[in-house]
């Protein structure tokens, strides 16, 4: 089958009756090596349609974070009219309703949130909506409460499993949204309804769910049809021009953000395969690069204003109200050419043409080998705008070869291959406190009570008042991490089946091969407190204080002892104990549907949250202190410079940690040099 | 042989070309007034560490030095130690490692043999010469420092002689420093040197503020502000570092 879209590309396996961007890509794609010269700056349409935005900004900040929120109609594909920001200037369209800035409303992952969210910013949900979803249909979150054990429910209370994606969408899935540009509607509906008649022979739930699920995903699919019909545009074929490509594209991943209010709602790597279609364009005349920039242009526009409903306390342990919509830039291909062409140029280049901004999360996959010029462009960039991202392709893709993207901040995933269940993160500097105290939380009351709560089963405290024995507390550690990871894998386990059953991602999972592979994603905070902690605990003198109830609450320690971030193996190889301990227990339980589990170490922001929840630790800090963020040493700890501290986090290992590990680093202009030169 | 440390930094980029692990060392025998490192003064406390186990440190981070990089001795005044520096760069030079020392170069003395064999000893294995030019009028270097000149400038001279790359620094702090007539005269005295790669101003800062208190030293500086921007630019522009344009 040959298309009017696909004249001028170079065919293969990928116009063989197959879904395979990856090959399309390869076969098509024109790798750059020039500097930024050829760029454009914006055009009259753009900066008119920039300073539409600034302006409701503004307003949306005067009132309070929110300027308007739909309280009547539920956020679905095809929920809302049309919305513009300037109809006539528009080079790429379509809002999340049908008024810019205006939120939506979105339910499914918990009406109460919903509810909370918008009486928080002086909303009232009809009465309407509220009846649906507590009489005739059932959310997420009511999903995972009807089923939560008592244990998932005190681990959640005392918070040493925080974050659960238990009341808001679990976000972290990446469509292949360029499968719409690329094939259009009708070729992809036409594949699911394949796969699914392949399913067939003895009906076990397994089978039946996957059934339902592309019928889920078709009727997604004819929904996105549906909606960018509204809009005036046709994306039942494959894209002719780069315009009709990147709107394709644009309005596959709209449908998601109107389906989905997920943590973090990343776009995937599309940058490079968008170029195809404008060289194509370039070469037959059609678009100006000032009109290719435009475009460009626009698209992003369109991804800085995503925006969600969310409910303060979201906020704070996110530090602001974060959408992720992570764009992967560059990497190296396989094959040793680099995956940069003009379009990965254009791409940063909007944040000199429309300023500097948090979102999308423009990330830039970096090699030693991506092209000199690239670099010096990337660099230049981020000294003026300080938004770029940068990860090491060199570490993924001898794993995830080249078509991989990054979801939310450091995960990645082979587009349109993989997805992931995300969620939460279990806080081992805390678990060594139950691990002295037996399981009983010391900055957690039982209400009824009035005593500490006792969250694990009542494991043997430390009863001795003498300094603590490392082997001892190393032994009760392990046994304490042995419950909690079993019980942080279930709690997941449980969360995920009701996400699937109650708020299911139809559209971005019809943007997926219909055999996925899945990750179960995993998280650790605290790491290196508690690092900190056991140095402290081995090489020092650590005797405890207890409380009215004999519960150790504080620590005396006397003497010095090595502090993770100093490229100092004593306390480094804690480290790497600690992650490869943690990760080996949470492989031993079952995960569900067939998941491959993995751990990250990357609260960036919560850091300080968790913190509040933790009491005094061993290593001297104090109750209710911000933890480290990610895998970061502890505040002020690190005292023999930066590459001191980079190097213990490098030791970290990845195979163990292959979610991600974050360090937050921050340093003065200064004192990496003194002037431009 | 063991050098006595104040403390390290790995990833240094100020001190030197490239990036850089800097060693710190204590004891220095003057007491310039803006002295940011009054803690590095004193012997008192010193980690005394020996120098297999110090090169081995520094030699972690081999690979970040690439072709540039590489370690800086710094203090406190490092000469003071001059029998471990050696040491400690002949075995850093096994590994081929651009060794650069940050001195004020005050403990030059052409009159004294055995100072003078082993400063012929240790540039065998310099590479670089960090020189602070403290003040360039006598009587103001001692007001200043404590002690003369004299040697340092002879310092420099010698570095020349013995064709050592240096990088004259020279701190500028208003009411001191900053004055046309010493800055000429610095210039002056820089352009009789054929060995010198780069001159850097480094403007006067109060960060060392902290550290007086914290030792109970009354701040000698205190009421004098760091220069202006405009100030940095004119004094550079007075020493060549940058070139005036009008």
């Amino acid at each position: 089958m040959m298309y009017k879209g696909w004249e001028g590309f170079n065919l293969g396996k990928w116009s063989n009756d197959e879904v395979n961007v990856r090959d399309f890509i390869q076969r098509n794609y024109t790798p750059y090596d020039g500097d930024d010269s050829f760029l454009e700056g914006p055009t009259e349409a753009t900066k008119k349609l920039w300073d539409i935005i600034l302006d409701l900004s503004k307003k949306e900040r005067e009132a309070g974070g929110v300027l308007k929120a739909d309280t009547e109609i539920v956020s679905t594909i095809t929920s809302h009219a049309p919305g513009y920001l300037d109809k006539d200037l528009e080079k790429i369209v379509g809002l999340q309703t049908d008024e810019p800035f205006k939120r939506s409303l979105q339910p499914f992952g918990g009406i109460k949130m919903a509810t909370q969210a918008a009486e928080m910013y002086g909303y009232q949900v009809s009465d309407e909506v509220k009846t649906i979803f507590t009489k005739y249909r059932k959310t997420h979150n009511d999903g995972v409460f009807d089923a939560y054990t008592p244990e998932m429910r005190l681990a959640r209370t005392a918070h040493i499993l925080t974050g659960l994606p238990d009341t808001y969408g679990r976000g972290r899935i990446v469509g292949d949204y360029r499968r719409l540009a690329l094939y259009g509607v009708d070729y992809l509906i036409r594949h699911k309804e394949l796969d699914k008649s392949l399913i067939d022979g003895e009906m076990f739930p397994d089978k039946v769910r996957d059934r339902e699920e592309i019928a889920e995903q078709i009727k997604a699919l004819k929904a996105l049809k549906e909606m960018a019909a509204s809009y005036g545009f046709d994306i039942s074929e494959p894209a002719k021009t780069a315009q009709e490509a990147i709107q394709a594209l644009y309005f596959g991943y709209l449908a998601a953000v109107k389906d989905q209010n997920g943590a973090a709602m990343s776009i995937g790597r599309n940058s490079t395969f968008l170029d195809i279609y404008i060289e194509r364009d370039l070469r037959k005349g059609l678009i100006t690069e000032k009109e290719a920039q435009e475009l460009i242009d626009h698209f992003i526009m369109k991804l800085r204003i995503v925006k969600f409903m969310r409910i303060q306390s979201y906020n704070e342990l996110f530090s602001g109200d974060p959408t992720w919509v992570t764009e992967t830039i560059g990497g190296m291909g396989v094959d040793g050419r680099s995956l940069v062409t003009k379009n990965s140029f254009r791409v940063l280049h909007t944040l000199v043409n429309l300023g500097p901004a948090p979102e999308p999360n423009l990330t830039v996959l970096w090699s030693k080998n991506l092209p000199e010029n690239f670099k010096k462009f990337c660099a230049r960039i981020s000294i003026e705008t300080s938004s770029i991202q940068y990860e090491s392709d060199d570490l993924m893709r001898p794993d995830m070869g080249d078509d991989y993207c990054i979801a939310c901040c450091v995960s990645s995933m082979r587009q349109g291959k993989d997805m992931q269940f995300f969620g939460a993160r279990a806080n081992l500097a805390k678990c060594l406190l139950y691990a002295i105290n037996g399981g009983a939380d010391i900055v957690t009351m039982d209400k009824k009570t009035g005593k500490p709560l006792q969250v694990s089963p009542k494991f043997a405290p430390i009863t001795s008042n003498e300094p603590l024995n490392y082997d001892e507390v190393i032994e009760k550690y392990t046994t304490m991490m042995e419950w909690l990871a079993g019980l942080y894998v279930n709690t997941l386990n449980l969360i995920h089946y009701m996400h699937d059953k109650y708020a299911y991602e139809a559209i971005e999972m019809a943007l997926h091969d219909s055999k996925v592979t899945r990750y179960f994603a995993t998280g650790i905070a605290g790491l290196s407190c508690a690092v900190d902690s056991l140095s402290a605990i081995k090489y020092a003198k650590v005797t405890p204080i207890r409380n009215e109830f004999g519960l150790v609450v504080d620590y005396k320690t006397e003497g010095d002892f090595p502090k993770y971030g100093n490229n100092d193996d004593r306390v480094d190889e804690i480290a790497v104990w600690l992650v490869k301990t943690f990760m080996n227990m949470i492989k031993k339980h079952y995960t569900y549907r067939e998941s491959i589990p993995t751990m990250s170490i990357l609260t960036i922001t919560s850091n300080v949250v968790y913190g509040k929840k933790t009491g005094n630790t061993p290593d001297g800090r104090r109750a209710g202190e911000p933890l480290a963020p990610g895998a970061n040493p502890m505040h002020g700890r690190d005292t023999n410079g930066a590459l001191a501290s980079l190097e213990s986090v490098a030791k970290l290992p990845f195979d163990y940690s292959r979610d991600g590990i974050s360090n937050t680093f921050s340093i003065t202009p200064e004192s990496l040099g003194k002037d431009e030169d | 042989m063991k050098g006595k440390i104040h403390s390290y930094f790995a990833g240094g980029t100020v001190d030197g070309p490239g990036i850089r692990y800097v060693i710190f060392v204590k004891g220095c025998p003057l007491r310039c007034k803006y002295c940011h490192n009054p803690d590095t003064w004193t012997q008192e406390g010193a980690l005394e560490e020996d120098v297999i186990s110090i090169a081995s440190k520094a030699l972690k981070y081999k690979n970040y030095f690439g072709t540039k990089g590489g370690i800086t001795v710094t203090g406190g005044e490092p000469l003071v130690q001059i029998d471990f520096l050696i040491e400690l760069f002949k075995e850093l030079k096994k590994e081929n490692i651009h060794c650069a020392i940050d001195t004020s170069g005050i403990i030059f003395d052409r009159s004294n043999k055995m100072i003078m064999d082993k400063m012929d000893e240790l540039m065998k294995y310099t590479d670089l010469v960090l020189l602070d030019i403290k003040h360039i009028d006598d009587e103001e270097h001692i007001k200043l420092t404590g002690k003369s000149n004299k040697n340092v400038l002879d310092f420099a001279r010698y570095l020349d002689e013995k064709k050592i790359k240096v990088w004259i620094r020279h701190v500028l702090i208003p009411s001191i420093t900053l004055n046309d007539e010493y800055l000429c005269k610095t210039k002056a005295f820089i352009d009789t040197l054929s060995n010198v790669e780069k001159v850097e101003i480094l403007p006067y800062h109060t960060m060392g503020k902290t550290k007086y208190e914290q030792l109970g030293i009354k701040y000698p500086l205190e009421g004098i502000e760091p220069p202006t921007k405009e100030e940095v630019i004119h004094a550079k522009k007075m020493l060549g570092v940058i070139k005036d344009v009008t």
